[in-house]
């Protein structure tokens, strides 16, 4: 098969080519997983949480 | 060839390093910019970056001829160099560094290790493995560097030296980490047109894949009677089970070369730089794909060019580049590509030895600024900045001084001897360090220094090659090497070093107290 009798030097060049395209598959296959947030966009968000739970509570009359 | 259109090209190129140099400077505003490029690299930047400086021009010119003359067998380098290289390097340990260097502050491989172990013993000795190992090779680089300056654009090599590091110190310097990946990732992306270039070109001037191999694999009679007698079966072939062709492939190459890149100071670093497990993954994919088009193209075309020089010269690739393993390469690119593709390939090699040099240098100047200097006088904050600025001036001058007074029989094994010495010390503790809570910080200098040892030991009285170019054996044992008998002398300082430090590492770890509980939660904060 493409040329090449030895199959350890055929099957380490088909190696070759399948790990690469490992490295492929796994980068889309993970492409949006594992994002973590910046400190000051966690905080943001925390105190936009207590800005809306304390107008929440302002409108019922709580 | 036109010397002048040669130079305006290389004009325009160094223009475009120096601009992304001057965009590194004017984003660095504290250490974090300079020494871990403020941690919030982009994923192609990363991962072009660790593919540049993990491949020099050492790999595509030097293993390149070494598959011209051995043949494909060395594609067992360019499996690992993927598989363990960029794989289990990028997504088992770059997610681990990247969280726990976060976790602990770190900004660089010493100090990450230094501070899971809460010593700083640790940091500066290690700081001082990279400060003084990483210049041989640094200066490897240097000098191939300034001999293909040389010969192309016809510079006095001496000016040449001189001109090259100037303008790499010049941008790692003042850009710092940013200044040095933004012009990898330019860099890589040279690296890859060409080496893209070159394969399809290859492939298709030799009437494609499976007819190129086939006139290679119908080849193995042409195969000298010496190489025959080291275990050379064919080009399309392993080395014969044993013999010492067998043992340098499979024990220097793919233990040494394959697995010593995962403790590599100048790469782990790259981890540190992004800001989530998420760029990593979409690095892996970058990665992956650079690196096969790298050492996959350089081995294939490096022993296909057998067949070219046979059917147009009549001779194979190692009599066609009389003798020199290293001219096979530049020899058959001359012969087999046209004119435009000389350029464009000179283009290659210039990058691949900046892209990595510039990385040495920044990593030697962490190493003794950050790593020796402010760890052995107490300092902290502030002023890592220039410390760390003149460390980096101090590796380039050591490296230039190398490079003018060293012999070359010294100065080849320098590679050998720093990535030998980076796995031996680095690995088994920064694989314990990541993995294994129990890993104390006794175990973890005990290892490191058994490794780094065995491994100086190794160099010096064992393997042939490093011991009879440094004749330290010669002068004490009055012999070349300490043990004749084959394979030891062919043998590589890896395949001893590595276990002695790891079994070193567990059982003195296993022998003394755990370390406390809450720094070891510190460290492994967010980590499964």
């Amino acid at each position: 098969m493409l040329g090449i009798n030895d199959p350890w030097i055929l099957g380490v060049y088909l190696l070759s080519v399948l790990s690469a395209l490992l490295c492929v598959a796994y980068g889309l296959a993970n492409w949006n997983r594992g994002g973590e947030k910046e400190a000051n966009e966690i905080r943001e968000e925390v105190s936009w949480e207590k800005g809306e739970t304390s107008m929440e509570e302002k409108e019922l009359g709580l | 060839m036109d010397i002048i259109l040669l130079n305006i090209i290389i004009l325009v190129y160094i223009l475009a390093v120096g601009y992304l140099g001057y965009r590194g400077w004017r984003e660095t505003r504290d250490s974090a910019d300079y020494m871990v490029a403020g941690r919030k690299i982009h994923p192609y930047v990363m991962a072009m970056s660790y593919g540049a400086t993990f491949i020099s021009t050492s790999a595509i010119v030097g293993f390149g001829g070494t598959a011209g003359l051995f043949g494909m067998g060395l594609l067992w380098l360019t499996f690992l160099n993927i598989f363990v290289g960029i794989f289990i390097a990028f997504v088992v340990f770059g997610k681990r560094t990247r969280r726990m260097g976060h976790n602990l502050s770190a900004m660089t491989f010493p100090e990450l290790l230094a501070r899971r172990f809460e010593s700083r013993f640790i940091q500066y000795f290690g700081g001082l493995v990279i400060f003084l190992g990483m210049p041989m090779y640094a200066s490897v680089v240097l000098i191939g560097a300034a001999r293909f300056i040389e010969t192309t654009l016809a510079i006095d090599f001496d000016l040449a030296l001189m001109l090259f590091s100037v303008i790499i110190a010049a941008y790692v310097v003042l850009g710092g980490l940013k200044g040095v990946m933004y012009t990898d990732a330019l860099q890589a992306t040279i690296m890859f047109v060409g080496m893209a270039f070159l394969l399809v070109m290859t492939y298709s001037h030799l009437g494609g894949i499976a007819p190129a191999h086939q006139a290679l694999t119908g080849m193995a009679n042409l195969v000298p009677a010496n190489l025959a007698s080291m275990g050379h079966l064919g080009w399309t072939a392993m080395p014969a089970f044993g013999s010492a062709w067998w043992w340098t492939l499979v024990s220097t190459l793919v233990l040494g070369v394959g697995i010593g890149v995962l403790a590599m100071p100048q790469l782990v670093v790259r981890f540190m730089t992004v800001k989530s497990s998420r760029e990593i993954n979409r690095a892996v994919l970058v990665g992956g794909i650079f690196i096969l088009m790298m050492t996959g193209v350089a081995f294939v075309v490096g022993a296909l060019s057998n067949v070219y020089f046979v059917q147009n010269e009549g001779v194979i690739a190692i009599a066609a580049a009389s003798g020199n393993s290293d001219s096979i390469i530049p020899v058959y690119i001359n012969a087999a590509m046209p004119e435009w593709f000389v350029y464009i390939f000179m283009l290659t090699l210039l990058a691949a030895a900046m892209s990595t040099l510039s990385s040495q240098f920044h990593a030697q100047g962490t190493a003794i600024g950050r790593d020796v200097y402010e760890t052995l006088v107490g300092m902290r904050g502030g002023r890592s900045i220039p410390i760390t600025r003149i460390g980096i001036i101090i590796a380039v001058v050591v490296a230039v001084i190398l490079g003018y007074v060293l012999p070359p029989s010294i100065i080849a094994p320098g590679t050998a001897i720093f990535f030998g010495l980076c796995a031996a010390a680095f690995l088994p503790m920064y694989a314990c360090a990541l993995f294994w809570r129990r890993a104390t910080r006794a175990g973890a200098i005990a290892g490191m220094v058994a490794g780094t040892f065995a491994s100086l030991f190794w160099l010096v009285f064992v393997h042939q090659k490093e011991a009879i170019a440094l004749g330290i054996a010669k002068m004490i044992l009055g012999r070349d090497v300490l043990i004749a008998s084959m394979p030891w002398p062919v043998v590589d300082p890896i395949v001893v070093a590595l276990p002695v430090s790891l079994v070193v590492t567990v059982a003195v770890s296993l022998a003394t107290k755990p370390p406390a509980a809450d720094h070891v939660e510190k460290c492994f904060e967010g980590i499964d």
